[in-house]
């Protein structure tokens, strides 16, 4: 018996797809991914319209997705995440639906629970044997970890592999097993390999960016969390991987062996891993060559569902048992709200991918961002949209001080014995507001083009459309 | 507490913005080599609009232009009425360098009606003539409150080649300490000049901490925090200064004349070294 099918094309009518129904990519392979437009582009030619996208991510290498709006191929997108390209469309009104945006953990949950349905998931895979057994840890288009494929994989009434990398049946060390797949197709090529793993993801050089880092780094050793078995994530921003940096050098100072590591990882907790400052990575996501490479031969580096790591519906998630998560932010209103969705002028840029998530999990979630981007004040009065509530959010760290969400007085206090500079939110607003100006609210129309949904599917906020220039 | 100094150029918007925030315990806002030729103006008006808005908490100094460029004057007359810390003259190699500028500084000040001496002086010294007046220099005028040596310029005029090792500028480090110290002023070393060669930074900071330099400077703000770790006093220290005042004051109420501590006399040095450990641990208050 074999899975394989000769052509894409032939795979989708086997699978039986229509009009109205609704098929889901992963994002791994990120900014270098090719399936998700192949597929689009061979559904477009056997006629089929009016489907529905649930993609983990929207990169701007989905820009031919705007295409298939216009030609009525796609009417509806779900997903975490959503690149300017293709965030600038929707903002303008290109779909007629609302896009419904869910995060990292809720995503996994509303497929598993059959609130979010998949007719068809088309699996992206690095390797893969005939029977459907798939892995992303090796093959010429890499990318480590699989872990926001398995719920689709499982879910779907149908769900097809597609490789450049078929291997001899069994794959050894597979991620997604064979008895969730229906059909595999071999291709030429699923991705740029320049696109999946850019190798750019490194530490800032920028002296604000430092001085972020430097605080955001002794801000968690004054915390009382850095102690053995301390668990921590942090994004692959320049500041957030300066702050890891920073912290592993704390770590090894005093000796203190974390637990584990979490989320998209990055060279930088490769290192950590290694210098024996965390037990394990849990690895739902790979951001460069050398965690692609550990997820490949350490077996303390390990992959993670996005069920595992941030499902809020799951019996437990990994999310849930974290001490600190650093993260970005575009906007953080004086209630802590932050927005990581839109730009200043209200254009879809982004989303909460596992921001959320981390930020409800983790003991001490921990924003760090400039007081201003580009002559505009980060921390204002009110974001333009709320992507994570302020209650879950506890410190914003900038170069001119650490604000500390008046629920934790306490850790405020550890800061200030510290020495680490402690203001009110207020007053660094006004101090961005004073070296900036205060910007004036963008024009947007009354129509909604975007719903985010926080993890729990509950409407947390609505992402309105701005007028096309 | 002067640890360290920051460079930073008087032409960049975003620099200044954030030049309170780096870490530096002083911030050298340039108008000199930083800043082309055509651009004078102005990072001349930017700068004294940053001192006059920004509010910044360190201590702000402003390196002019040479006394012999047609600069000079001018930067002193947009710059003195925002009442900076400190003028940098550069190319300072005599006394009347320092007299000249501070005889500016004072017609300004009494224009602004500031009280006399108000802004103080650290001369650049950056020639062979500038080390080997150094303490003239340093004693030329009240307001000069510290000397600072410049090696890229100063090795550039002794036609030798600057070395990481940095044994071409031994004697004008030793030359400008002693100078500095005859004169009851501070003195201040020159940057580190490779940005990523952080353990050479730390080597050369303790060197001249060995010197008996109070601080140093530097052109990048990664390397302040490890200038001021170096710089400040640790944590045996401030401990050794306070047992030696615990020890004085119980020979006190015990009567006793002659201290020893830890097996040695407890001599006027060791105090004054004491006080200094404990001034500076005070100064910085925990912070880095």
């Amino acid at each position: 018996m074999s899975k394989i099918i000769a052509s894409i094309k032939e795979a989708i009518r086997q699978s039986g797809l229509s009009d109205g129904m609704t098929i889901s990519f992963h994002h791994h392979l990120r900014n270098g991914d090719m399936v998700a437009v192949m597929v689009l582009d061979a559904i477009a030619e056997l006629g089929i319209k009016d489907v529905n996208v649930n993609i983990s991510s929207v990169f701007d290498t989905h820009g031919p997705m705007i295409e298939h709006i216009q030609n009525g191929v796609i009417t509806g997108i779900e997903t975490d995440y959503m690149g300017g390209v293709v965030g600038r469309a929707v903002s303008e009104g290109i779909l007629n639906k609302p896009v419904t945006f869910r995060t990292h953990g809720g995503r996994p949950s509303d497929i598993i629970s059959g609130k979010s349905p998949i007719d068809v998931a088309f699996i992206a895979a690095p390797a893969a044997d005939c029977m459907g057994n798939c892995t992303g840890k090796v093959g010429k288009s890499a990318c480590g970890s699989l872990g926001y494929a398995f719920a689709d994989a499982m879910y779907a009434k149908t769900s097809i592999v597609i490789t450049d990398n078929l291997v001899d049946y069994p794959l050894m060390d597979y991620s997604i097993a064979e008895n969730y797949i229906d059909y595999v197709v071999c291709v030429d090529k699923i991705g740029e390999p320049s696109g999946i793993v850019s190798g750019t993801t490194k530490i800032t050089k920028d002296p604000v960016g430092l001085v972020i880092a430097d605080y955001a780094a002794r801000a968690i050793e004054a915390s009382g969390l850095l102690k053995d078995g301390f668990s921590f994530q942090t994004g692959a921003g320049g500041a957030s991987l300066a702050a890891a940096k920073y912290l592993k050098d704390i770590m090894m100072k005093q000796g203190v062996k974390g637990s584990y590591g979490l989320g998209g990882i990055t060279s930088y907790m490769v290192d950590m891993l290694n210098s024996g400052c965390f037990e394990a990575l849990y690895d739902v996501q790979c951001f460069d060559l050398d965690a692609v490479r550990s997820i490949r031969e350490n077996p303390k580096h390990m992959e993670v569902t996005a069920a595992h790591y941030a499902s809020p519906t799951a019996k437990s998630s990994a999310v849930d048992s974290l001490d600190v998560v650093i993260l970005g932010a575009t906007e953080i209103d004086t209630q802590f709200n932050v927005n990581v969705h839109t730009d200043s002028n209200g254009y879809i840029m982004g989303g909460s991918g596992g921001h959320s998530d981390t930020a409800a999990g983790a003991k001490m979630a921990m924003i760090v961002a400039p007081l201003s981007r580009a002559r505009l004040p980060i921390v204002v009065d009110q974001v333009l949209c709320k992507s994570t509530p302020g209650d879950t959010i506890d410190v914003l760290v900038t170069q001119c001080g650490i604000a500390v969400n008046p629920r934790r007085g306490e850790l405020a206090e550890r800061f200030r014995q510290a020495g680490l500079p402690v203001r009110d939110i207020c007053e660094l607003k006004d101090m961005a507001q004073r070296l900036n100006g205060t910007p004036k609210k963008p024009q947007l129309s009354d129509r909604v083009v975007a719903n985010v949904l926080y993890r729990d599917g509950t409407l947390l906020d609505t992402i309105h459309g701005v007028p096309a220039k | 507490m002067r640890r360290s100094m920051l460079f930073l150029p008087g032409n960049s918007p975003n620099i200044l913005l954030n030049a309170d925030f780096l870490g530096a315990d002083s911030i050298i806002l340039d108008l000199e080599d930083a800043v082309a030729l055509t651009e004078k103006d102005s990072a001349r008006i930017l700068v004294r609009n940053a001192i006059r808005s920004l509010n910044y908490t360190r201590e702000v100094i402003v390196r002019i232009n040479p006394v012999d460029s047609p600069y000079w004057q001018k930067d002193l007359q947009q710059i003195l009425p925002v009442k900076p810390d400190m003028i940098m003259p550069t190319k300072v190699s005599c006394a009347k360098d320092v007299a000249v500028v501070a005889e500016e500084i004072s017609r300004l000040e009494a224009q602004c009606g500031f009280a006399e001496n108000t802004v103080k002086l650290i001369p650049l010294i950056e020639t062979a003539l500038g080390v080997e007046n150094a303490y003239e220099i340093a004693s030329a005028s009240p307001r000069v409150a510290a000397i600072f040596l410049g090696g890229e310029d100063f090795t550039a005029d002794m036609r030798c080649k600057r070395t990481k090792e940095g044994t071409e500028i031994l004697y004008a480090r030793s030359r400008m300490v002693l100078a500095a110290r005859a004169a009851g002023v501070d003195v201040y070393d020159t940057p580190w000049t490779d940005v990523e060669d952080y353990d050479g930074l730390i080597e050369d900071a303790k060197f001249a901490k060995g010197l008996g330099f109070s601080g140093k400077s530097s052109i990048s703000p990664r390397h302040i925090p490890f200038i001021n770790e170096v710089f400040s006093p640790t944590e045996e220290e401030i401990q050794y200064a306070k047992d030696v005042f615990a020890t004085i004051e119980k020979a006190k109420a015990e009567g006793k004349g002659v201290v020893s501590l830890r097996g040695k006399m407890i001599d006027a040095p060791i105090v004054t070294r004491a006080r200094q450990v404990l001034e500076a641990a005070e100064a910085i208050k925990g912070g880095r």
